[in-house]
C-alpha cells in the first residue's frame, strides 16, 4: 500500500509527463487507415509528431486544425469541420480521431458539436467514422489521453447489443483485447501470439503492433495508418467470447465495452512476471476449454529458472522507477517478487492503481523529484525512459530503459515485456545491468609498505592533494 | 615431469592427509570424477600472478576453456587476464613444431608486452609427443634476458590438487629467492608500530577482491605482506619470498609444500589458518604474533581483534533475527567446513549437516566437536545426496561450491556460492557482513514460495476441447 505524495513545487524540473492529446494520438495510431487530428494549434500536433517519429522511428500520420488568433479567440468549430473535410477528401480514411488539446478546451470548444455541424454540411463523407475525445493536456498524462481515446472509440464505434443483434459467444474463438498505452508493438505482438495458441483469435484495441511495429510496405508512402484494428471489428465486439483488458488505466473503456455488449471481462492491472502470466494463461485456457500448449509450460520453466538464477543480482536490489501509473505498477510488483526494493517511485499523474502499487511512496512529480528521492534512498538502479539518461549519469547508476518515450535506443518501442519470455529477458537484462555496475566490487586496497610502482604513484597523488 | 618426481610431491609429509588411513590424494576414478586436471591446478594456482605472460603450451582446449580467470583481482597491471596459447595444429604435433612455436611465442610476449617474466605451462599433448619444454624455457631466458619458467603440469600427471602442488614447486626452484626485498623506510610505519616484520600468504587467491578487506588490518598491524602467492602478486614479490618472518597458509592444504620448503629452507615458521568468519579472521591475526613472539605486537592484535569484533558484534545483531533458527546444509568438500560452522552458529543458525569428501579424520572430529554427534557427514558430493540430504535434514538452504549451486536451484531451494568463481568477496571481518547479507538475501528471497507453487491450472483436465461458448 503505497502513500501518494502530490505535487508541491512550483516548476517541473526535467518532466517525466507526456500530455493527454499524444496519449490519444498514440491510440488512434493503432487503427488502421486513421489519421488523428489534434484540435489546437500546430504545435501541438508538431511536437507530437516529432516525438513518435523520435521513438518509433516511422513517418507519422497526424494532423492538426491549426488553430490561430482569431479561431482561437473568436471560435474554431470552423476549422474543425474545414480540417476533417479536408483530410476526407484528400486520403480518405476510415477513421479520424479528433483529440482536443489544451487550447482548444481553455477556449471552450464543443468537438461533438462541430463533428455534427461537419456531418450535416458533408453527409457524402458520412462512411468515414470521426471520433472526438476530450484530452486537455492540463490534466492527466498520456496513458491517461490514451485510455480517453480508447473508451470514446468504444463508445462511438461499438453498437449495443440489443440494437445490432451482437451476442456474447456467436464467435467463440474471438477475444477483444483492450491494451494500455503501456504495452509496447512488441507487447501486442507477443500478447497475440500467446492468445492465438489457445486457438482462439484475438481482435486488439488499438493494435499499435501491426501498424507502428517498423515494417517496410509496397506503397512509398501513406497519408494514413498502414495496419492497426480494422474499423469494421468494432461492430464484432459483442460477438465476441471474452474480452480482455491490459492496465488499470483502460479499467473505464472496459467497463463501457461490458455494457454494450455484455461479453464477460477479465482485467489484468499487468502482464509482467510469473504471476500476471499465470492468470492470463489461466484464464485463456477456461475460454478455450485447451489446456496448456507445452510450449507455454515450457516458457514458464524458463521464467522460472531466470527468476532463480537472477535473485541472487536482482535480490535486495534497490530500484528507482520513473514511469506512467500501469507501467510503473507493472514493474514494481514483478521486482517486489524478486525480492527487490521499490525505494523510489514517481508517476506523471494520479490513478487508482497508485495505491496498491507495493512501495512505501509514489511520488506525483518530474525527474528531479526522482533524482532527488533516488539518491537519498540509495538506488542502485533506474527504470525510465530516455529522459532518464542524464538523470542516471547524475547518479551514477544504470538506466533499463522502460516506457515512453526510447529515443536513444534503436527498437525500443520493440522491446517485449510482457509473457513468461518478456519477464525472463528482464530479469537476464537487469541482472547484467546489475552485475556491470555492482557495488559489490571491493575497492582495491593498497598496503602502506608496499614500493610497487603504481602504489607509491597513487600515495604521492594522496600527498599531492 | 618424472614419475618419481610426481610421487614425491604426491607424498607429502605435511599434509594430514598422509597419516591415518588415506596416504596422499586418492586416484581419481573414472566415470565418477568431478575435479579439474593437474594443468588446472597449476594455473588457477599462478594465475593470480597479475603482471606474467601466462602461456599454455598446448592445443586449444586447456587455454581456450580456462583463460579469463575473472575471480581474482588486481590492483594494477592486467596481462594475466589475457589468454595466452600455442594453440597447437594438427601438423605442428605430427611434424613436431610445437617446440619451434612455443619458441616464438615467448619471443611474441616479450616483444609485445612490458613484463618481468613468463610462465610456461606444459599440458598433455606436449607433454606425450616429448616437447622439451625446459629445454625451451632456458634457451628462450637466455635469448631474452627474461626469466621464463616452465610450470610441467600437464593434466595427465594427476588431480588438480597436485597441479597446485606443481606450480608451487616451480615457484621455489626457480623464482623464490631471487630477489631481496625492498626496505620499508621507518617513516612509511603507522602510529605505534616499532617494528614492521615481513610475512607471506601462501595459497591466498584474492577471490573478488577480498583480501583487500584483509590487508588493512595487516598493514595496521605493522605485518608487511611480501608476497601472497599468488592473489594480486607481482613477479617480483614472489621472488623475495624467502625472507619473511612467519607463513600463513590460506585455507587450504593445495600448496603446502611451498609452506614446508621454505621451511626446510630458510627456517620460516608456517602456521596454518582462514580469514572466513569472526573467530578464524581472529585465530589467524593471533597465530601471527604467536609465530613471531613479539610481545607488543601480541598487544596490539589483541586490541585490533577486541575493536573488530565489537563491531562486527554490532553490526551482525541487525542480521541475526534474519538468520535465527535456520538450518544449513554446508558442503564445502573440505578443511574450509568447520570454520564456516562456528560461523553459522554465532549467528543463531544450525549446521544439519557437512560435507566431508576431502575432511582428514583430525577435521572430523573437530567437526563434531562443534557440531555434535547428530551431525550428519556427508561423504559423497554427487547432487542426488544432497538434495536427498537436504530433504531429509529439512535444510534452509545450502552453502557450497560453485558446481553444485545449479543442483539447487534447479531443485528450487536456495543457495550460497562460496567457490573461487563468485562474485561477492566474504573474507575477513568486512567479508563476513556480506556473507551474511547474501545469506539473508536468498533465504528471505520471495521467489522460492511461487516456484513451488504450481502452475494455477495444474490438475486440471481439459482436453483440446471446445471453447465454452460452443459447448454452452
Amino acid at each position: 500500500m503505497a502513500e501518494i505524495i502530490k505535487r508541491k513545487k512550483a516548476m517541473s524540473v526535467s518532466p517525466l509527463k507526456s500530455s493527454q492529446p499524444v496519449g490519444a494520438a498514440l491510440a488512434f495510431l493503432g487503427i488502421d487507415r486513421t489519421i488523428p487530428m489534434l484540435h489546437g494549434s500546430q504545435g501541438c500536433t508538431a511536437f507530437g509528431k516529432v516525438y513518435f517519429v523520435r521513438h518509433f522511428r516511422e513517418p507519422i500520420p497526424l494532423q492538426t486544425t491549426a488553430m490561430d488568433q482569431v479561431s482561437s479567440v473568436m471560435g474554431a468549430d470552423e476549422n474543425v469541420v474545414e480540417g476533417l473535410k479536408t483530410m476526407c477528401e484528400k486520403s480518405t480514411p476510415a477513421l479520424i480521431g479528433l483529440p482536443t488539446t489544451g487550447l482548444s478546451e481553455t477556449q471552450g470548444c464543443d468537438v461533438t458539436m462541430a463533428v455534427k455541424m461537419f456531418r450535416q454540411k458533408y453527409p457524402q463523407y458520412a462512411p468515414i467514422k470521426v471520433v472526438p475525445v476530450t484530452t486537455p493536456d492540463f490534466s492527466g498524462s498520456m496513458e491517461s489521453g490514451y485510455a480517453a481515446a480508447v473508451t470514446a472509440m468504444i463508445d462511438v464505434l461499438v453498437p449495443k447489443a440489443d440494437e445490432a443483434n451482437t451476442k456474447p459467444g456467436k464467435r467463440p474463438r474471438q477475444v477483444n483485447v483492450l491494451a494500455s498505452s503501456m504495452l509496447t508493438p512488441g507487447d501486442i505482438e507477443a500478447l497475440k501470439e500467446i492468445i492465438e495458441l489457445f486457438g482462439l483469435r484475438p481482435v486488439v484495441i488499438p493494435d499499435i503492433s501491426d501498424s507502428l511495429d517498423g515494417h517496410l510496405t509496397d506503397d512509398d508512402f501513406n497519408p494514413l495508418t498502414v495496419g492497426g484494428t480494422l474499423v469494421s471489428e468494432f461492430a464484432t465486439l459483442g460477438d465476441a467470447i471474452a474480452s480482455f483488458s491490459v492496465g488499470a488505466s483502460l479499467s473505464k473503456a472496459a467497463k463501457l465495452l461490458h455494457e454494450r455488449t455484455g461479453v464477460p471481462a477479465y482485467d489484468f492491472d499487468s502482464l509482467i512476471g510469473l504471476d500476471a502470466n499465470d492468470a492470463l494463461i489461466m484464464a485463456l485456457t477456461e475460454i478455450s476449454g485447451q489446456s496448456v500448449p507445452e510450449k507455454i509450460e515450457r516458457q514458464r520453466a524458463q521464467l522460472e529458472d531466470a527468476m532463480v538464477d537472477t535473485h541472487f543480482m536482482v535480490g535486495e536490489s534497490r530500484i528507482a522507477i520513473a514511469a506512467d501509473p500501469d507501467l510503473l505498477n507493472s514493474f514494481a510488483v514483478f521486482l517486489s517478487g524478486m525480492g527487490a526494493e521499490v525505494v523510489t517511485a514517481v508517476t506523471s499523474t494520479t490513478a487508482s492503481i497508485l495505491k496498491h502499487i507495493p512501495t512505501q511512496e509514489v511520488k506525483i512529480g518530474d525527474l528531479e523529484d526522482l533524482e532527488q528521492t533516488a539518491k537519498r534512498r540509495d538506488s542502485q538502479l533506474l527504470i525510465g525512459n530516455s529522459h532518464c539518461v542524464a538523470s542516471a549519469e547524475r547518479l551514477n547508476v544504470p538506466l533499463f530503459h522502460a516506457g515512453f518515450p526510447l529515443y536513444d535506443l534503436v527498437g525500443g518501442y520493440q522491446r517485449t515485456w510482457i509473457g513468461y519470455r518478456g519477464a525472463r529477458q528482464a530479469l537476464f537484462d537487469l541482472a547484467n545491468l546489475l552485475l556491470k555496475y555492482g557495488s559489490h566490487e571491493i575497492e582495491p586496497y593498497r598496503s602502506i609498505y608496499s614500493s610497487r610502482p603504481e602504489d607509491l604513484e597513487a600515495r604521492n597523488d594522496v600527498r599531492a592533494c | 615431469m618424472q614419475q618419481k618426481d610426481i610421487a614425491a610431491l604426491l607424498d607429502e609429509p605435511a599434509c594430514t592427509h598422509n597419516k591415518k588411513s588415506k596416504s596422499g590424494c586418492a586416484k581419481p576414478k573414472p566415470g565418477a570424477s568431478a575435479g579439474g586436471c593437474a594443468f588446472d591446478g597449476a594455473q588457477i594456482a599462478l594465475l593470480p600472478i597479475v603482471d606474467v605472460a601466462h602461456i599454455v603450451h598446448g592445443p586449444i582446449a586447456c587455454a581456450g576453456s580456462s583463460w579469463d580467470n575473472r575471480g581474482t583481482r588486481s590492483s594494477g597491471p592486467t596481462l594475466y587476464r589475457l589468454g595466452m596459447t600455442t594453440d597447437l595444429t594438427e601438423q605442428d604435433v605430427i611434424m613436431g613444431r610445437g617446440e619451434k612455436r612455443l619458441f616464438h611465442s615467448i619471443k611474441q610476449a616479450v616483444e609485445t608486452y612490458n613484463l618481468p617474466a613468463v610462465f610456461v605451462y606444459n599440458t598433455c599433448v606436449p607433454a606425450l609427443v616429448g616437447d622439451d619444454v625446459e629445454a625451451i624455457c632456458k634457451s628462450a631466458e637466455e635469448r631474452w634476458g627474461v626469466p621464463v619458467v616452465s610450470v610441467d603440469a600437464a593434466g595427465f600427471y594427476g588431480t588438480k590438487n597436485l597441479g597446485n602442488r606443481i606450480a608451487g614447486e616451480s615457484m621455489v626452484k626457480s623464482v623464490i629467492g631471487s630477489r631481496e626485498p625492498t626496505p620499508v623506510p621507518e617513516s612509511a610505519y603507522p602510529a605505534g608500530v616499532k617494528k614492521v616484520y615481513n610475512v607471506n600468504l601462501i595459497g591466498e587467491y584474492n577471490i573478488a577482491g577480498e583480501f583487500w578487506h584483509v590487508l588493512p588490518l595487516l598493514d595496521e598491524l605493522g605485518l608487511r605482506v611480501l608476497c601472497t602467492l599468488a592473489g594480486d602478486a607481482r613477479f617480483n614479490e614472489v621472488q623475495t619470498m624467502h625472507r619473511a618472518d612467519v607463513n600463513m597458509m590460506v585455507c587450504s592444504k593445495a600448496m603446502i609444500n611451498v609452506a614446508r620448503k621454505l621451511q626446510e629452507s630458510f627456517g620460516t615458521p608456517w602456521f596454518e589458518g582462514s580469514f572466513y568468519g569472526i573467530s578464524d579472521t581472529s585465530k589467524s591475526l593471533r597465530d601471527f604474533a604467536k609465530a613471531i613472539g613479539d610481545s607488543d605486537l601480541t598487544e596490539r592484535t589483541e586490541k585490533l581483534i577486541a575493536r573488530e569484533e565489537a563491531r562486527m558484534k554490532k553490526e551482525l545483531d541487525v542480521w541475526r533475527p534474519h538468520l535465527q533458527g535456520k538450518r544449513v546444509l554446508l558442503y564445502t568438500g573440505g578443511v574450509k567446513s568447520w570454520s564456516v560452522i562456528s560461523q553459522m552458529q554465532d549467528l543463531g543458525m544450525k549446521v544439519v549437516a557437512t560435507g566431508t569428501k576431502k575432511s582428514t579424520e583430525e577435521d572430523k572430529a573437530r567437526i563434531r566437536e562443534l557440531m555434535g554427534e547428530e551431525t550428519k557427514m556427508i561423504d559423497e558430493g554427487n547432487p542426488r545426496a544432497l538434495l536427498n540430504t537436504m530433504r531429509d535434514y529439512k535444510a534452509d538452504i545450502l552453502i557450497a561450491g560453485g558446481r553444485n549451486m545449479y543442483t539447487a536451484l534447479k531443485a528450487r531451494q536456495p543457495f550460497l556460492d562460496i567457490n573461487q568463481e563468485r562474485e561477492f568477496g566474504y573474507a575477513g571481518y568486512q567479508g563476513m557482513l556480506e556473507l551474511v547479507r547474501q545469506l539473508a538475501l536468498t533465504i528471505e528471497s520471495p521467489v522460492w514460495e511461487q516456484l513451488r507453487r504450481p502452475a494455477p491450472w495444474a490438475g486440471i483436465e481439459r482436453g483440446t476441447g471446445k471453447p465454452l461458448a460452443a459447448e454452452g
